[in-house]
C-alpha cells in the first residue's frame, strides 16, 4: 500500500492522462446508468462543437455566434440523405461535413471584411435564416408562385416535403458497422469517444500547423500578417470551412445518435451555448473547451440532482454561476499560455485607478 | 394602396420599440464597445414591471386608469429598470472592462439567462395578459383613411416613443453631462484627463438605457397585450440587428435602424410571408452590412477583437 502511494505520487504528466484515459474507458462501467452516460455523449457532441467553433473563435479570432447553422446544415443532411436515400450513415457523415464546409465558405466569403460585432450579428442572422428556413420547409414558398410567370410551381411547392416543417425529421437510420448497429447509449459513447479523441489529436496538430500559425497572426493584428505575406482572406475562409465542416460532423453524428431532429434543436440557444463553451473554458486552448462544455453542458445536469426541492432555482443559478466565473476568472477556467500572456499585459498596460 | 398605408403604419409602430431597444444597445456599445446581450431582457422586465404596477396601482388601491396614472407608471418602471441597470453593471461587467471583449460577452449572457429565469419564477412561465379594462383607459378611437386604419394608441406610443428619443438626442447633444457622454465614448483615458468622471458616466448610461427600453416594454405589453419571459430574445435580437442596420455606437442610427426594421417586417409580412419576415429582416441585414460595412450611419473605426 505504501509503495503504491509512492508510486502515485511520482507519476508524472503522462501517468496522470494514462489513468484519465482508463477511467473515461471504463465510464460506462463505472456508472451503470444510461442517463449519465447519456449526458457524456451529450458532452462528447458539444465538445466537438465547442472545438469547431474554437478554430473559427479562438485560433483565427473571428467573432462567430451564429455556430448552430453549420450543425444544423450537417444534422438536416445526414437526416435527409438517410430518410430519403437510405444512404448509410458512415457515407452521409462526410457528405455533412463537405456540404457544411461548402455553405460556410458560400456564407462567409461576402462577409469576411466585416469586423467585430458587425460580423457577430451577420453570423447570428444567417443562424436564425437557417433555422427559420429548416421549420418553414419549402411548401411555405408558395408565395413564389404570385410572381408571373412562375405559377407553375404552385403545385409542387406545396407538395413538397424537404425539412419536415417544425416537427423535423423522424426515423434516421442508425450508424452501422459490419452488421453491428449502434443501438444502446454506451455504443454510441464508445462511437463518439472516438471521433472526440480524434478530434483532439486533429486540434493538436492544427494548432502548430503553418495554417494554425497563420490563423494566430491574422488574429493578433490583421495589417501585420497581410504584410508578412499571409493570405488573410484564404486564411479566414478556411477557418470557416474547417470549422463548420466539424460541426457538420458533428451534427450528422447527433442526428443518427437521436434519430428524430426539428429546427429548434438548432436555435440561437444552441450557438450561445457553444460560445460560452468555448470563452468559458479559455479561448483557444483545447482542455480549456473541454473543461468549458463540462461547465455548460455537464454542470446543468449536475445542478438537477443537487437541488431535488429547488428544480425551479437551476438555470437561475446557472446564469449567476457564469457571471461569477467569468468575473473571477476572465481568461477562462483553463486558458492556454497565449491568452493569459495578452491579458497580464493587458493589465499591466492599463492606466493604474481607471 | 390601403393595404400598403396599413403595413407602413404598423411598421412605424413596431418600428419606434425596436428604435427605444436599440437606443440601449448603442449607448452601452458607445461608451464601452461591449455588446449587452441582458438589454433585451431589462425590456422584459419593463414589461412585466409594467403590468405589475398597472395591476397594484389599479386593482389593488382603485385608482382609475387615466393618463395620470399611465404616466406614473411610466415613471416608476423605467425608474426601477434603470435601477436593476446600474446594479448589473457593477455585477457583472464593471469588473471586466480589461479582460477583453469575449468575457465580458460571456457576463452578459450569463446575466441574460439570470434575468429570464428570474422573472420566470417571480410571475411564472405562463404567458401573462394585460386585462382587458386597461384597453378603456385609452378611448377607442380610430381613425380609417384609403383602407388603413390607425388607432389612437397607435397614436399615443408613437407620440410617446419620438418625445423619448427627442430628450434623449437633445440631452446628448445639447447639455454638458451629453457632452461628457460623447467625450467618453470617444476615449475613456482624455475624457479622464478633462475631469470627468468615466464611471460615473458609465453608470449613467446603464440608467437611461435599460430605462427607455422598460418604457418599449410597458408599450410592448400594452400594444399586443400579453407577455411571456423569453420577450427580452426576441425583441432584443430585433433591436440589436436595429443598432447594427443603423450603425452601432451612432444614437440617430439607432432610431432609423429601428424604424427601417419595422417598416422591412411589416412589409415582409403584408406582401410576402409571415413566415419568412424574420429571414427577410436578416438578410437585408446582411446585403446592407456588405454594401456599407459599418451600417447607415456608423463611422469607420478599427477595432480588434
Amino acid at each position: 500500500m505504501k509503495d503504491f502511494r509512492a508510486r502515485l505520487r511520482n507519476l508524472d504528466k503522462r501517468g496522470w492522462y494514462l489513468i484519465l484515459g482508463i477511467m473515461v474507458l471504463l465510464f460506462p462501467v463505472i456508472v451503470r446508468s444510461d442517463r449519465w452516460v447519456q449526458v457524456a455523449n451529450f458532452f462528447f457532441i458539444y465538445a466537438m462543437l465547442g472545438l469547431s467553433l474554437n478554430i473559427i473563435l479562438g485560433y483565427a479570432g473571428l467573432f462567430q455566434l451564429g455556430h448552430a447553422a453549420f450543425y444544423a446544415v450537417g444534422a438536416y443532411t445526414t437526416a435527409i440523405l438517410s430518410t430519403h436515400f437510405g444512404v448509410p450513415i458512415f457515407v452521409a457523415l462526410p457528405i455533412s461535413g463537405l456540404l457544411a464546409a461548402i455553405f460556410a465558405i458560400l456564407i462567409s466569403r461576402p462577409i469576411l471584411h466585416l469586423r467585430g460585432d458587425y460580423l457577430c450579428i451577420v453570423t447570428i442572422g444567417f443562424g436564425e435564416i437557417v433555422r427559420i428556413a429548416l421549420r418553414n420547409d419549402v411548401s411555405s414558398l408558395v408565395f413564389l408562385a404570385k410572381i408571373p410567370g412562375l405559377a407553375l410551381l404552385k403545385e409542387k411547392l406545396t407538395t413538397m416535403v424537404i425539412t419536415g416543417g417544425p416537427n423535423g425529421i423522424m426515423g434516421i437510420a442508425r450508424p452501422r458497422i459490419l452488421g453491428f448497429v449502434f443501438r444502446q447509449q454506451w455504443h454510441y459513447f464508445y462511437l463518439f469517444l472516438a471521433f472526440v479523441a480524434f478530434t483532439i489529436f486533429a486540434m493538436r496538430r492544427l494548432e502548430n500547423s503553418r495554417l494554425g500559425r497563420a490563423w494566430t497572426c491574422v488574429r493578433e493584428d490583421e495589417l501585420a500578417a497581410e504584410a508578412m505575406g499571409i493570405d488573410t482572406v484564404r486564411v479566414k475562409l478556411l477557418a470557416f470551412a474547417i470549422g463548420a465542416a466539424w460541426a457538420g460532423v458533428a451534427g450528422s453524428l447527433y442526428a443518427s445518435w437521436v434519430t428524430v431532429i426539428a429546427p429548434e434543436s438548432f436555435s440561437f440557444w444552441e450557438s450561445v451555448i457553444m460560445f460560452c463553451i468555448v470563452v468559458l473554458g479559455g479561448t483557444g486552448s483545447i482542455p480549456g473547451v473541454l473543461v468549458g462544455t463540462i461547465g455548460m453542458v455537464v454542470l446543468p445536469e449536475l445542478l438537477r440532482e443537487v437541488l431535488l426541492n429547488i428544480q425551479q432555482w437551476r438555470m437561475l443559478i446557472f446564469g449567476a454561476a457564469m457571471i461569477f466565473m467569468m468575473v473571477v476568472r476572465p481568461e477562462g477556467l483553463w486558458p492556454s499560455q497565449r491568452f493569459r500572456r495578452e491579458l497580464e499585459l493587458a493589465r499591466e498596460m492599463a492606466v493604474p485607478g481607471s | 394602396m390601403g393595404q400598403l398605408l396599413q403595413q407602413l403604419l404598423n411598421g412605424l409602430t413596431i418600428g419606434s420599440f425596436y428604435a427605444l431597444i436599440a437606443l440601449g444597445y448603442t449607448m452601452v456599445y458607445g461608451v464601452l464597445k461591449l455588446i449587452n446581450f441582458a438589454h433585451g431582457d431589462l425590456f422584459m422586465l419593463g414589461a412585466y414591471l409594467g403590468l405589475v404596477t398597472l395591476m397594484s396601482l389599479v386593482v389593488s388601491m382603485g385608482l382609475s386608469a387615466n393618463l395620470l396614472v399611465f404616466m406614473l407608471i411610466f415613471v416608476i418602471v423605467m425608474a426601477v429598470v434603470g435601477g436593476v441597470g446600474i446594479v448589473l453593471e457593477r455585477i457583472a461587467y464593471r469588473p471586466l472592462y480589461k479582460a477583453g471583449r469575449l468575457p465580458a460577452i460571456v457576463s452578459a449572457l450569463g446575466a441574460s439567462i439570470f434575468l429570464q429565469n428570474g422573472v420566470m419564477l417571480l410571475y411564472g412561465a405562463r404567458y401573462r395578459t394585460f386585462p382587458e379594462e386597461f384597453k378603456t383607459a385609452v378611448p377607442e378611437v380610430m381613425w380609417t383613411f384609403a383602407g388603413a386604419r390607425l388607432t389612437l394608441m397607435q397614436v399615443l406610443m408613437l407620440i410617446i416613443s419620438f418625445l423619448l428619443m427627442a430628450a434623449l438626442y437633445f440631452f446628448v447633444n445639447y447639455t454638458r453631462v451629453g457632452t461628457a457622454m460623447r467625450a467618453v465614448a470617444l476615449d475613456h483615458d482624455t475624457a479622464r484627463l478633462m475631469g470627468i468622471d468615466v464611471n460615473r458616466i458609465i453608470a449613467l448610461v446603464f440608467v437611461i438605457g435599460p430605462a427607455l427600453g422598460a418604457a418599449g416594454g410597458i408599450m410592448v405589453g400594452l400594444f399586443y397585450g400579453r407577455i411571456y419571459f423569453t420577450l427580452g430574445w426576441s425583441y432584443g435580437l430585433k433591436a440589436f440587428t436595429a443598432a447594427i442596420l443603423g450603425g452601432i455606437g451612432n444614437i440617430p442610427g439607432a432610431m432609423v435602424g429601428g424604424l427601417l426594421l419595422g417598416l422591412i417586417e411589416a412589409l415582409a409580412t403584408g406582401f410576402v410571408s409571415d413566415a419568412w419576415k424574420n429571414a427577410i429582416a436578416f438578410f437585408i441585414l446582411v446585403i446592407i452590412l456588405i454594401l456599407r460595412p459599418t451600417g447607415l450611419l456608423g463611422e469607420r473605426v478599427a477595432e480588434k477583437l
